[in-house]
């Protein structure tokens, strides 16, 4: 008798079920024990890979009430996929309806912000253009410009201080005052790098990553904040390496 | 529908910030270097895939996750927001927390 992979697998991800019939070890022995340290290996690598996901909900509530909450996710949402680079993407979502965090409403923010940091670090290679180009084409050229970003450019938008929440637990910064933040993740080097923009960047950021021209993202974002800052963003996606062409017509 | 903006303070603007983002030439200098931080200090940027699991730890599993989340969000003080999503903020359950 052979055990078929439906129920080999609900059995792996419920350990109040009983083994399998028909497993056997190398003796032909029922597989009792084995499967129960399999079914525990499923179990604790993929909370392992889970704490290594997202740092900061880790630190924000603790190693026993993640690696209980990670329990509950790692059965609901097993892996789709054997890259591992990848496992948690389901997590904001999950953290939107878990109910014995619904107090720390910031915590589905925070897991975006650091699965953004993931996409950023295994996104594609882009090669910066030189910033100087920018400065060199006359203003009328420039605002029917596209300005293209590189592929681990990712934004993300807050009503919670995300970037300061980030900062406290990953940086030693100091407490976060409560207010939204939006933040560009740009990754100059090899690591990723978290900036809160200045008011209107993230409507500059996404009219740019839509293909509107700068001129048209300049427009909305000044529509979205009449003191919009172009210099503080543009110098966060220079000093990002995040501009990889200035394309024309 | 957008307000038309002077392009010489554009010009300003872009001038200024490619200024003072001038990259220095050490920059182009740095290399990827796997396998020399020490673990737990590679910033962790990488996220999971990168490391085995010990066979010696035992998933908690049942419902262990009634436990109080005992973090530093306990210690944040965010204030709650302003609107109606003054509910989701986490004084009240911080109050708690600290009180248990």
């Amino acid at each position: 008798m052979s055990v078929d992979q439906t129920q080999f697998r609900t059995a792996m991800l419920d350990p109040a079920l009983p083994v399998p019939n028909g497993l056997t070890d190398a003796l032909g022995a029922p597989a009792g024990a084995r499967f129960n340290v399999y079914r525990n290996n499923v179990a604790v690598s993929l909370t392992e890979a889970m704490e290594a996901a997202f740092p900061v909900i880790l630190k924000l509530v603790g190693e026993e009430f993640f690696r209980a909450m990670a329990g509950v996710y790692l059965r609901i949402h097993p892996p789709k996929s054997p890259l591992m680079m990848h496992y948690g993407d389901a997590f904001p979502g999950f953290l939107e309806g878990f109910e014995p965090a619904q107090h720390l409403g910031y915590l589905p923010d925070i897991a975006r912000l650091e699965l953004a940091m993931r996409e950023s670090y295994h996104a594609a290679d882009g090669t910066p253009t030189e910033p100087a180009v920018l400065q060199s084409l006359p203003p009328d050229r420039l605002m029917t410009a596209r300005i293209i970003l590189a592929p681990a450019l990712r934004l993300v938008r807050s009503k919670w201080p995300i970037h300061g929440i980030w900062a406290f637990n990953m940086q030693g910064a100091p407490q976060p005052q409560m207010q939204g933040q939006d933040v560009l993740i740009t990754r100059p080097d090899f690591d990723p790098v978290l900036t809160p923009l200045p008011d209107g960047g993230a409507a500059f950021i996404i009219a740019l990553q839509q293909g509107q021209s700068f001129g048209t993202a300049l427009g909305l974002a000044t529509a979205q904040a009449a003191n919009f800052d172009l210099t503080t963003t543009l110098g966060t996606l220079i000093s990002g390496a995040a501009i990889t062409k200035i394309s024309e017509g | 529908m957008t307000k038309p903006v002077k392009t010489i303070a554009v010009a300003g603007a872009v001038a200024a910030a490619v200024v003072a983002h001038a990259l220095p030439a050490a920059a182009a200098d740095t290399e990827k270097c796997f396998g020399v931080a020490l673990a737990g200090q590679n910033d962790c940027a990488a996220g999971p895939g990168t490391t085995c699991a010990g066979s010696s730890t035992v998933d908690y599993q049942g419902n262990a996750w009634k436990v109080v989340a005992a973090g530093t969000c306990t210690t944040m003080e965010l204030p709650a927001m302003a609107d109606g999503t003054a509910r989701m903020g986490s004084l009240e359950a911080l109050e708690r927390d600290m009180a248990g």
